[in-house]
């Protein structure tokens, strides 16, 4: 399999501080990549890194084969990378539908019914369609979410990156969420998720990584990663002495 | 399921509209001169305040030297057909084409700088505008100079077809630049550059290129700016620098037009120029306390309707004269 994906020793400070530190990961093409890691580690600045919202201060970036560590986080879309924000992003002034015809419309290239019919589809899948005609800005916080991975999905993108979508759900609401990505996964989509909710993580993903510090700690099949010590030790807080 | 993109308000509109465009068009059979001119400056500013609210309302362009474009685009009126020997109508186009040429470097420089330094710096370019225009002596230099009586004349037969054309020159201008403004927000870009207003990084997250759309709206607001200077000057038939780059004819009452008609929504403008000539009508003889008032006024919305009268009527009826939105409409046979 052609990888999809490939980071190359990204690396980002921001002051004396390095939230990302030499990272190199390989996503093949229709790969589920986890990723874990404790608040504050970098997951979100990798997303940032790799979508082109932030500049790497080192290592490049390369999708679909091509060098993009220099692309625009416009171009990059286009080229297909979609993603949503851990921090919900709307348009406020503009209604649940006509987000994600945004999204349709510049990240897809759609035009006419053929958007139109596009948004409604995935309005129907993530289970925004009641709220259809709402101004984003006056949703619930949950309803937001469910927003970024509305306009994601639109965006028709060959890798969706979902940062922290899960969080706050009910479990009803947590496994639709977990089957509506294994029904994206399944059309082909490569994915790589940030998840705090390990259990519906691991039920989708083929691959874990466990980010801390900037680095990657651990790379492998999700179940062992789970076992291993120093994850233990990020999530149970405790101490292993070396 | 289905996806509209009009509504009953709309084409009431419409109707409505075209009946009231229509008298206006026939004005010059049943108007005044001096009702005339008045219109003639309403759709002048109305076109003004529409281009004002595209880059300021929908791109975040919050310029305060539009009056740049004003000006400039009044001394090509003169300068293309006292020196180019061109029509006054061939020379109002050329205006709108120089208008955008000018534009392009002008905003290479100023787009380098944000919020606050872009305003300034679109009214540090104005203040350039209007010193070179003032070294120009063959234009008048710092005093200015009056379009030559042949060229006048060379618009059509006697005084009242010359007022005519002249009123239907600003009308034309207004309703291509509202009709512009309301095709493009319903555009793709015009979809693009409502995005950016909301949300800069999610806009440019989903493949917008915020840096071209700006600039694309800032070059074409330019070039029909210019052009709307060049129709202003056509009125006046005199032009000078203090007159063509005045910060406060051509920027600060648009501004005030836009801001309690409403900022970003294209009724905003229209409502807001009606409101300002009523008080400029029945103010202006007060002198000082015109201005005032106008203050006042300006204070008042801005602390009891931030979103402009407009925004108070949308929000408390739903409604939208010029539909840019989209509208699902659920069947009546799905349930919940
Ligand atoms: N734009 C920024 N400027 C300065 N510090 C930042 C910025 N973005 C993130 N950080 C810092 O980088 C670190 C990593 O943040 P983040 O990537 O959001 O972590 P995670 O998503 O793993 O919780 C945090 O300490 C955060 O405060
Ligand atoms: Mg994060």
């Amino acid at each position: 399999m052609p990888s999809i994906l490939q980071l190359n020793g990204l690396t980002k400070s921001f002051g004396a501080v390095t939230v990302a530190d030499d990272l190199s990961c390989d996503l093949e093409q229709g790969e589920a990549l986890g990723i874990i890691g404790p608040n504050g580690a970098g997951k979100t600045t990798m997303f940032n890194l790799i979508t082109g919202t932030l500049a790497p201060n080192a290592g490049s970036i390369r999708f679909q084969g091509q060098d993009v560590t220099s692309l625009s986080a416009a171009r990059r879309c286009r080229a297909g990378m979609a993603r949503s924000f851990q921090v919900p992003q709307p348009f406020s002034g503009m209604t649940v539908f006509e987000n994600a015809m945004i999204a349709a419309t510049q990240a897809a290239g759609l035009s006419g019914r053929a958007a139109e019919t596009l948004c409604l589809d995935v309005l129907e899948q993530t289970e925004l369609m009641n709220k259809a005609n709402t101004l984003a800005g006056g949703l619930t916080l949950l309803n937001r979410k469910r927003l970024e991975l509305t306009r994601a999905l639109c965006a028709k993108p060959k890798l969706l990156m979902l940062d922290e979508i899960a969080g706050g759900l009910t479990e009803n609401e947590c496994v639709s969420l977990v089957r509506t990505i294994k029904e994206i996964h399944a059309s082909g989509v490569s994915i790589i998720w940030i998840e705090h909710v390990v259990h519906a993580l691991i039920s989708v993903v083929d691959r874990l990584i466990v980010i801390d510090f900037g680095r990657k700690i651990a790379d492998g099949e999700p179940k062992a990663i789970m076992k291993s010590a120093e994850v233990q030790e990020i999530y149970l807080g405790i101490a292993i002495d070396d | 399921m289905r996806v509209t993109r009009t509504s009953s308000a709309a084409s009431i509109a419409v109707i409505v509209g075209t009946i009231i465009l229509i008298a206006l068009i026939a004005a010059p059979w049943w108007a005044g001169r001096a009702d005339m001119r008045l219109l003639g400056e309403i759709f002048l500013y109305l076109a003004l305040a529409s281009l004002w609210n595209l880059m300021a309302g929908y791109a975040g362009l919050v310029s305060v030297g539009q009056q740049a474009y004003v000006g400039f685009g009044g001394y090509m009126l003169f300068a293309l057909t006292i020196f180019g020997g061109l029509p006054p109508l061939v020379a109002i186009a050329g205006a709108g084409v120089l208008g955008a040429l000018i534009a392009v470097p002008v905003a290479l420089l100023i787009f380098r700088l944000r919020g606050a330094y872009f305003a300034i710096g679109t009214w540090v370019m104005a203040e350039v505008f209007r010193l070179i225009f003032a070294q120009v002596s063959a234009l008048g230099g710092g005093s200015g100079s009056s379009l030559p009586v042949d060229i006048v004349r060379s618009m059509a037969e006697g005084r009242d077809a010359r007022e005519a054309l002249s009123y239907w020159l600003a009308l034309g201008i207004a309703v291509v630049v509202i009709a512009a403004v309301y095709l493009y927000l319903r555009s793709r870009q015009g979809l693009a550059l409502t995005a950016i207003r909301d949300n800069e990084l999610a806009a440019a997250s989903l493949g917008i290129d915020i840096w071209r759309t700006k600039f694309v709206v800032y070059v074409v607001t330019g070039a029909l700016t210019a052009m709307v200077g060049a129709l202003i000057f056509l009125q006046k038939l005199r032009i000078s620098p203090d007159a063509a780059f005045s910060v406060n004819d051509w920027t600060a009452f648009v501004i005030f037009i836009v801001v309690i008609g409403g900022i970003g929504t294209i009724e905003g403008p229209i409502i807001g120029t009606l409101v300002f000539f009523a008080l400029r009508e029945t103010l202006s003889d007060l002198g000082t306390v015109y201005l005032m008032v106008l203050g006042l006024v300006a204070i008042i919305v801005m602390l009891k309707a931030p979103k402009g009268i407009w925004g108070l009527v949308r929000a408390r009826f739903d409604l939208q004269l010029f539909p840019l939105g989209y509208r699902v409409i659920q069947n009546k046979t799905d349930k919940d």
